[in-house]
């Protein structure tokens, strides 16, 4: 057992099963620290609730945009993933249309759907993890909450990243059905913050590319406003643009329950 | 008529002042083509039958957003047939919710189930027939209900004064048995006749992989059975009492979806069940594109005698398939073939659909019938294989 596997069963107490490792180029937890470091940032926001447009590109620059609302519940621990609620504004005819998930950490995700021409709530498999969300460029698993225990890290280096340095880390993912081989990512030793990630392909090719940008600071709990996705092998290009967050809203479990999803306007 | 329902919603809502009312809709231009000639005397032999259809949304939610109104008027009118034409409330209710209740009062639509093929436990609403043959428009249902969010499920009871009938097509339209169903003589075995109190329980929660839901309803059966009028040239409708217990339940593991949904029914003249069950398969991002495929199966079991409303869902086997292209325009398609393994009939669905641009979106639907013989379910659709284009605008 070497030491990583044995700080991951200590931090989460639930990795006992044998989770294949990628090749280590050192057995030390840096890598992992550093990830822990910026996710934990993050600790004690509680509740959100979130506007966004996402601003669809083809190859070509044409545009479409739709608008949604994001809704977390924190599940401040860390073997247990968050609740959310994704719903829809806009295009008009899918308005109300609701995505609600019970991450997990390895484990697929619990999902409903909600249809509300047909008023109907479906449970969906989560094992679709790399298929694009709603047409967009990210894919599910890019989505969801990215939760600290659902990769492997190691540390590659530092290097300069805008005015600040950042780490550079690899991470692997450990749950099943990701449609990637690998992520690089790099975050700013300020902040603790992630400012871009790389993703790899099944082949190991380079697929996407995030960068993570207009952070804003609400009392201690930072968060990225513009996430810009770009395909580098189709040149197609998909931007989130958030709002201004409100944090702390009151929310509890009751709210993330599928019975609630025909409530939601 | 659109500016009437606005006035009478601002003033229901004007207690409310400072909240905004939420506003939007659908206006649509729906065109079916018939390639048969009619095969009952006195419907409409043209090919084409057109409608309007416009969908009104208005919504509001308190400050304290404990309290919703929603009110949804639904308009219908086509060209060819006048039992077509519809003005009904979708939803015209009041809520208010708390952390773990809600409490609603007027018309709502409730979905129940999780089957594609025939949805057998969803009770609450009836069937909007001459809307769609599909059985999934439906008619907004007056209601009194009370939900109850517990850690092991959620309850809800529903206490629903009065009844909604069935439409049916006139005349003039397709879709309908050799003689006419004349809705405006509606028998009941209550002699409360429509005003008769339907009561029903659900229960709905999940363990795990697997989603459960379970109900209970007594009271007016959303499906009628016909008797001929005196005069022997219409039909009329019966809708009797039944009490009725049904079970939903879906397994979901990896890509694939098992599904089951039951009832057993106390009817007019026995005690029958009736169930149906299958699985959904998906292959994600076939051959390296963004798209899915999904397989569907589902068996279909009914155990109703002939004095029993008909459904033409009796004893079929239902093979599908759904393509969901993930593009920008979400482009779907739906195809399934239900065959009669008693009788031979066989019915073909395919559904496709897209948006164009951020406002308008299209819809193709192409239905056939085949294999009906005399005295079969489907036998009265058999020269009423159509195509319909629907092109809706959202604002």
């Amino acid at each position: 057992m070497n030491l990583k596997k044995e700080t991951f069963a200590l931090l989460a107490g639930v990795l006992l099963m044998s989770v294949a490792h990628a090749p280590q180029a050192s057995d030390d937890t840096q890598g992992f620290d550093i990830a822990a470091r910026s996710d934990r940032t993050d600790v004690g926001f509680g509740d959100s609730v979130v506007e966004l447009q996402m601003v669809l590109r083809n190859a070509a620059g044409q545009e479409s945009t739709r608008a949604l609302r994001i809704v977390t519940l924190e599940k401040p621990d860390e073997t247990v993933g968050d609740k959310s609620l994704v719903v829809f504004d806009t295009p008009r005819d899918i308005e109300g249309t609701a995505l609600l998930s019970h991450a997990k950490i390895l484990d697929p995700d619990d999902q409903w759907l909600y249809l509300p021409a047909l008023k109907r709530v479906k449970r969906i498999s989560s094992s679709n993890k790399s298929g694009p969300f709603v047409g967009s460029e990210f894919a599910f698993e890019d989505f969801t909450a990215i939760e600290l225990n659902k990769f492997d890290y190691t540390y590659i280096g530092e290097v300069p990243c805008g005015d600040l340095t950042c780490d550079v880390l690899e991470r692997t993912p450990r749950y099943e059905n990701s449609g990637y081989t690998k992520q690089v990512s790099w975050v700013d030793q300020t902040d603790f913050q992630i400012r871009k990630v790389e993703f790899y392909d099944r082949r190991g090719d380079l697929l996407k590319v995030l960068d993570m940008g207009d952070y804003r600071n609400y009392e201690g709990i930072w968060r990225a406003h513009k996430l810009s996705m770009s395909n580098v092998q189709t040149n197609k290009q998909t931007d989130l643009l958030y709002s201004e967050y409100t944090f702390d809203t009151g929310l509890a479990e009751n709210d993330f329950v599928k019975g609630r999803l025909s409530r939601l306007r | 008529m659109r500016t009437l329902l606005l006035v009478i919603l601002l003033a229901a809502l004007s207690p409310a002042r400072g909240e905004e009312v939420d506003i939007s809709g659908s206006l649509d231009l729906q065109v079916r083509a018939f390639w048969q000639d009619p095969a009952w005397v006195g419907q409409d032999g043209r090919s084409l039958q057109g409608a309007m259809v416009s969908t009104t949304e208005f919504r509001w939610r308190n400050k304290d957003g404990n309290q919703r109104t929603s009110f949804i008027p639904y308009l219908r009118w086509d060209a060819t047939d006048e039992e077509r034409n519809l003005v009904d409330l979708k939803e015209a209710y009041w809520a208010i919710e708390g952390d773990d209740y809600e409490v609603l009062v007027g018309n709502n639509t409730v979905f129940w189930g999780v089957t594609e093929s025939v949805h057998l436990v969803d009770t609450i609403n009836q069937t909007d027939f001459a809307g769609d043959i599909d059985g999934e428009d439906k008619l907004g249902q007056p209601m009194i209900s009370l939900a109850l969010q517990r850690d092991w499920g959620e309850i809800s009871a529903f206490v629903m004064p009065y009844f909604r009938e069935r439409t049916f097509a006139s005349v003039d339209g397709r879709f309908r048995p050799p003689l006419p169903v004349d809705t405006d003589k509606p028998l009941y075995e209550s002699s409360s006749a429509e005003n008769r109190v339907d009561l029903a329980l659900r229960y709905s929660h999940y363990f795990g992989d697997v989603d459960i839901g379970l109900h209970a309803f007594s009271g007016t059966s959303r499906e009628p059975r016909f008797v001929p009028a005196a005069d022997g040239q219409m039909l009329l409708p019966v809708y009797d009492q039944i009490d009725q217990v049904g079970i939903d339940l879906q397994y979901t593991k990896d890509a694939w979806l098992w599904k089951l949904e039951a009832i057993a029914r106390d009817g007019v003249s026995h005690s029958f069940a009736a169930a149906v069950g299958g699985f959904e398969y998906t292959l994600y991002q076939v051959s390296e594109t963004s798209a899915d495929v999904g397989v569907l199966l589902e068996v279909q079991y009914d155990g109703r005698n002939e004095f029993e409303p008909v459904s033409i869902n009796d004893n079929d086997v239902f093979v599908g398939a759904r393509l969901a292209v993930n593009d920008i325009q979400d482009t779907t398609v739906l195809a399934g073939v239900a065959y009669d393994v008693d009788t031979g009939e066989t019915f073909v669905n395919i559904e496709a659909e897209r948006r164009f641009g951020d406002d308008w979106f299209a819809e193709l639907r192409v239905r056939a019938f085949s294999g009906a013989g005399q005295g079969d379910a489907t036998y009265w659709l058999r020269a009423d294989d159509y195509v319909q284009l629907n092109i809706a605008r959202y604002f």
